[in-house]
């Protein structure tokens, strides 16, 4: 039997949460004030967590990298959050929010913690509304929807492109509130270097202050990991450039099992890589293909510049071959279908590889309607064309403002070029139903874990799941561990564990400065990164995997013999940071690779090129893959699977199909 | 390489805040016009570590203009020559090749240089820590419809909302004056009906922590407005003065 | 309630509701005092004029009300001093570039020199005429027995530097009007695109007339267009 205890409660799936909450232990007023709770990471899920268990009583410290925790990487979601409020009166429902999950993940999450995720969604958008995040508006003054990828429903809420901004400064606002009550210490420019644990449970962190280097211990009765995704392992991405695994990857050595590492996310539009000099990769919101339309030319290798092109040759792909989705089909299913086309050599751009996004037919078609809005009887082409760009702007002028900043192209004029690129991971570090990790007292909380999305995540469900784990489930679920330890006193932190613990990432510290190697940190990330885009990214293979292992495990002994760490340990130190982060992620892109081995069928964002129908379908084995691969670390690079089986009682498992 | 302008950047170098800095000279040679002006600040980065220099320390995050970090203020200017984009959205196609580029850290006293062109904002979040907020428990809300917002208020709250903290505004104002920033929070709150409850105590505790961080004080040149990457409207500091006045008869 | 008074008056807000009111108070004054003085342009040998300037150095309510306009624009001076030296604290380390031309106009970012040169000018003219009339005495009556305070204009007004400091003085008030008259409704939070052009017109209009008829004075003075 396996080590992993789900922890589900009993009971039909619309009854889980419900009786889960009204049976938890619960934690006295009196007792929460002197329970001290550590939280990572200041995102959406930290932020909400945080404030949520100040505002309860308990004693709450928040760390971030970041000047700021207002600057976490949850405020670059662009389109929306999901919930199931049936506000547009399209039939949505909580049932359907959760099946429009799970299949979108296509069956590999986990059925109770996405019926719960569904259940709080209508929550979250009560409490930001109430919070004052200015949400989109109808005129009559409600909530205004949209809709998005992999859905039927418009059931999307927004503030124009800045979603993700809009309600992490609601989550930000209540946090700083917190600390102005003193409920909350917030460390700014701090960054977790370590897990403390004592006699098996995690009892505190080790965290460098970035500023002056010094190196501190907290602790707390629990520890919350907030810390987000990965997604940088492949160095470029659509992720923040300080976006980390460390914190989740200190946690795995400690015990912590990652689950799921190789499911990770390429959203389909974003702008193409331009250069070498390349840092990171700017999304172009999924929201564009409401209203974008997708293709290449019908031609291979046609050099026309794109308005030179005929309608009839040209090929709207997904149109063709998603017709019930067109556009709108989910993210792994529309980035894979890109890269077909441009391996196939139907790529456009200098490069070749990226397809057009075109709105032409958007431009034209609200010309129209605003043409007769405003009462303006046979309009000439000219002004139909203003009238659909001014339109078009009041939508999505922000996105076309910075495809133009980028690429110096003007998308109004001319369609915008896309390419998939990494942008979400759905693995993460393994939680329970309270979103423990298998270390008793550290949580998981946001993208840091592995638990809603299954293979692949569904459009505006990132920052429904970070907000629902940080106001809605973790202020319950904590309950049930802390309830315990309402006997167990401060631990002061001259304790042995913290003084090892210590000396362990001194250490590590001391031997960067020690190798006074000839390459750069950045140098080794960009050779990582190109060795998981190329083996590990949109596609896989066996051959590609076990090249890209020992690819890893090289490049791994190379950075510990010739990486360059410039500065001072001891002062303000960029490079310092950047070199633990890239020691983990070479850790990590091994065991995604194995991960990625191991799994012997394509679901989701995982596709496997052994594994793939007529069609270039992906073709799941639901006999031997449906479980969920936790992956506990051994030591020394080597790690033992542990499967935890998924089973589906609410929803009928079948085929993933949006043709 | 990938590109062939020649740039000459003059970038402040200071150990830390305790000591003094001067502007450094370093010539780049291969910068391409598709390059950000942050993809630049690397290739220096990597040139001087190669030869055993320590890099230039400047704080950056999303690069893609949304999280506020990013904070240069290159030839003069805050976030460079374009308006409404951030340092990390600028490119180096708005430069020509052979340009001298200057590039500084914000400065304001309330701003000090942590190291290089990296400064220390946390002013700015006191300032929000003392009632940039609505104070709701988690769990109190009730639906979301049953507060109908019109439409130009909840549109005109999301404008003042846009801001990313960046700093721009202290940055350009020659009084190194925060009123943008601080204004930005309280007309967001205070032009929604959930913002009303505690729309004196916001303006009064906001506005004492703002002048208590050392910023200067506004005497509207306006500069702010022009300098801001989201455009966020002097309007909104009339708007404060206007809270501060009522709140201040008020109590 | 007097504590707040006491913290509003030192919050930056409270000091810039003093500087705006002041300089609207100091708008009105320069409104009555051209209204007055543009009496000359009957060009009746200053009848007219000395009428309105005996009315004015004799009449109570207007003696107390110069009282009120030299607390208000001394008000005006030392708030500007205080705000100077707290501005220039907030940044103790000046940008080497600093491309402000690119965001301001020079006006709006030179109110304290404008301030001063005006200062200066104020000086000057106070020596002029103030000091006579209200101290010194003037030489005689006009035809209709009232103090010919004309007649000190006719003199002053012969003299070529004179005559400069006087033009120095309107060019440096058109332009501390061209600030300060929209900024003082900004201050005061009469910010709204309805109304913004409104103020904005009125503004550039007020700052330019009335200093143009300011120096219309000396000048036709002096050009002997009004004897």
């Amino acid at each position: 039997m396996s080590k992993l205890d789900s922890k589900i409660p009993e009971g039909s799936i619309e009854q889980k949460w419900s009786k889960y909450k009204s049976s938890v232990a619960l934690v006295n007023p009196a007792n929460k004030r002197s329970l001290e709770i550590i939280v990572v990471g200041s995102g959406l899920a930290g932020s909400s967590a945080a404030a949520s268990l100040a505002e309860m009583g308990y004693k709450v410290k928040v760390f971030c990298f970041q000047d700021s925790p207002r600057r976490a990487h949850s405020i670059a979601a662009q389109g929306g959050i999901n919930a199931a409020k049936n506000y547009q009166n399209d039939g949505d429902s909580t049932y359907r929010l959760f099946y429009d999950t799970i299949k979108g993940g296509d069956y590999r999450a986990r059925e109770g913690n996405v019926h719960r995720l569904a259940e709080v969604s209508a929550s979250i958008i009560d409490q930001c509304v109430a919070q004052g995040v200015p949400l989109a508006r109808e005129y009559g003054g409600m909530l205004s929807n949209r809709s998005f990828g992999g859905t039927q429903v418009q059931r999307t809420f927004y503030a124009a492109g800045q979603t993700g901004q809009q309600l992490l400064l609601g989550a930000y606002s209540a946090l700083e509130r917190q600390i102005g009550l003193g409920a909350v210490e917030m460390y700014s420019r701090h960054e977790m270097l370590e897990v403390v644990t004592i006699e098996g449970k995690a009892r505190g962190i080790i965290a460098r202050d970035l500023i002056t280097g010094k190196l501190e211990r907290h602790f707390g009765h629990a520890v919350l990991l907030c810390t987000g995704g990965y997604g940088n392992v492949f160095y470029l991405s659509t992720n923040a450039m300080g976006s980390n695994v460390t914190a989740a990857w200190k946690a795995h050595k400690k015990g912590a099992f990652f689950g799921n590492p190789c499911y990770t996310q390429i959203h389909p539009t974003c702008i193409p890589v331009s250069g070498d000099h390349q840092s990171k990769l700017t999304l172009m919101s999924e929201s564009l293909r409401n209203d974008g339309r997708i293709w290449v030319p019908k031609k291979q290798g046609d050099t026309r510049k794109p308005n030179e092109i005929p309608e009839e040759e040209r090929d709207y792909y997904l149109e063709r071959r998603y017709p019930a989705f067109g556009n709108l089909v989910p993210r792994d299913v529309a980035s894979r279908a890109a890269k077909e086309r441009c391996d196939a050599g139907y790529g456009v751009g200098a490069s070749k590889m990226a397809v057009y996004l075109d709105y032409k037919a958007a431009i034209d078609r609200y010309g129209k309607t605003k043409a007769k809005t405003l009462g303006v009887d046979n309009p000439t082409p000219a002004q139909l064309r203003e009238f659909g760009k001014q339109v078009v702007e009041e939508k999505y002028g922000n996105l076309f403002e910075m495809y133009e900043q980028i690429t110096g192209e003007n998308p109004y004029e001319v369609p915008m070029r896309i390419y998939p690129a990494v942008h979400y991971t759905m693995g993460g570090l393994w939680v329970d139903y309270n979103l423990m990790t298998t270390v008793p007292g550290m949580y998981a909380l946001g993208e840091a874990n592995f638990s809603d999305h299954g293979a692949n995540r569904l459009g505006a469900s990132a920052l429904m799941q970070g907000l629902a784990d940080g106001y809605f489930v973790i202020p319950y679920t904590i309950g049930a561990y802390l309830a315990n330890e309402i006997r167990t006193k401060a631990i002061p932190t001259d304790h042995e564990a913290f003084v090892t613990a210590e000396k362990e990432v001194q250490s590590q510290i001391d031997k960067f400065f020690a190798i006074k190697g000839t390459k750069s940190v950045d140098h080794f990330h960009k050779r990582l990164g190109k060795i998981m885009w190329d083996k590990c990214g949109m596609a896989r293979n066996e051959k590609g995997l076990k090249e890209a292992i020992q690819e890893i495990r090289a490049l791994r002994e190379e950075f510990w013999k010739d990486v360059r760490v410039t500065g001072e340990a001891n002062e303000f130190n960029p490079e310092l940071e950047k070199a633990g982060r890239v020691a983990d992620f070479i850790e990590l892109g091994e065991l995604m690779c194995i991960d990625a081995l191991n799994r012997n069928e394509s679901c989701g964002g995982h596709f496997r090129e052994e594994f793939q129908t007529e069609e270039g379908e992906a073709n799941r084995d639901d006999v031997n893959y449906q479980y969920v691969a936790a992956w506990e670390n051994k030591g020394n690079n080597s790690w033992e699977l542990h499967k935890e089986e998924l089973k589906f009682e609410a929803i009928k498992i079948a085929a993933r199909s949006y043709k | 390489m990938s590109g062939n302008m020649k740039i000459t950047l003059k970038v402040w170098r200071q150990r830390n805040t305790k000591t003094n800095g001067q502007l450094v000279t370093y010539q780049l040679n291969d910068i391409s016009p598709d390059m950000s002006f942050l993809e630049m600040f690397d290739v220096l980065n990597e040139q001087l570590i190669t030869k055993g220099e320590d890099p230039v320390a400047f704080d950056h995050d999303c690069r893609e203009g949304i999280c506020g970090m990013c904070s240069m203020f290159i030839n003069g200017r805050p976030h460079g020559p374009k308006s409404k984009v951030t340092t990390c959205q600028l490119h180096m196609r708005s430069f020509k090749d052979g340009d001298t580029i200057v590039v500084e850290p914000w400065r304001a006293a309330a701003f000090p240089v942590i190291k290089d062109l990296t400064v220390d904002r946390t002013a700015f979040d006191r300032i929000i820590a003392k009632g940039g907020y609505i104070s709701v428990n988690t769990g109190n809300a009730q639906d979301a419809n049953n507060l109908p917002i019109p439409k130009p208020d909840a549109d005109k709250s999301f404008e003042a909302a846009a801001c990313i903290g960046c700093g721009a505004c202290v940055a350009t104002c020659k009084n190194s004056s925060a009123m943008l920033f601080v204004s930005a929070k309280i007309s967001q709150l205070a032009l929604l009906p959930q913002g009303q409850v505690e729309r004196v105590a916001r303006a009064k505790n906001m506005v004492a922590q703002m002048d208590a961080e050392g910023f200067g004080n506004c005497t509207n040149t306006g500069a702010c407005e022009i300098e801001c990457p989201k455009g966020i409207s002097l309007e909104n500091i009339a708007r404060m003065n206007r809270e501060f006045y009522v709140a201040n008869l008020k109590e | 309630m007097s504590n707040t008074s006491k913290n509003f008056l030192q919050s930056s807000i409270g000091k810039k509701l003093v500087m705006g009111l002041t300089g609207l108070f100091l708008i009105s004054f320069l409104l009555v005092h051209c209204f007055l003085n543009s009496f000359i342009f009957f060009n009746d040998g200053g009848l007219m004029f000395n009428i309105g300037a005996t009315f004015m150095a004799k009449n109570w309510i207007i003696r107390a009300m110069e009282i009120v306009l030299f607390i208000g624009l001394i008000w005006h001076m030392v708030q500007a001093l205080i705000l100077t030296m707290e501005n220039s604290k907030a940044r103790p380390v000046k940008y080497a570039v600093n491309n402000a031309s690119a965001n301001t106009k020079w006006y709006s970012r030179s109110m304290g020199v404008l301030g001063s040169l005006l200062l200066l000018f104020l000086v000057v003219h106070l020596a002029n005429f103030w000091v006579k009339s209200r101290f010194t005495g003037l030489p005689g009556e006009d035809a209709n027995g009232n103090e010919n305070l004309y007649a000190v204009m006719q003199e002053t007004f012969h003299i070529g530097w004179i005559i400069a400091v006087y033009l120095g003085g309107c060019i440096a008030l058109a332009y501390h009007l061209l600030h300060g008259f929209p900024s003082a409704f900004q201050t005061l939070g009469w910010n709204h695109p309805k109304y913004n052009r409104l103020i904005l017109i009125t503004g550039t209009l007020f700052s330019v007339i009335i200093p143009l008829i300011f120096a219309a004075m000396p000048v036709s003075m002096y050009f002997g267009w009004v004897n």
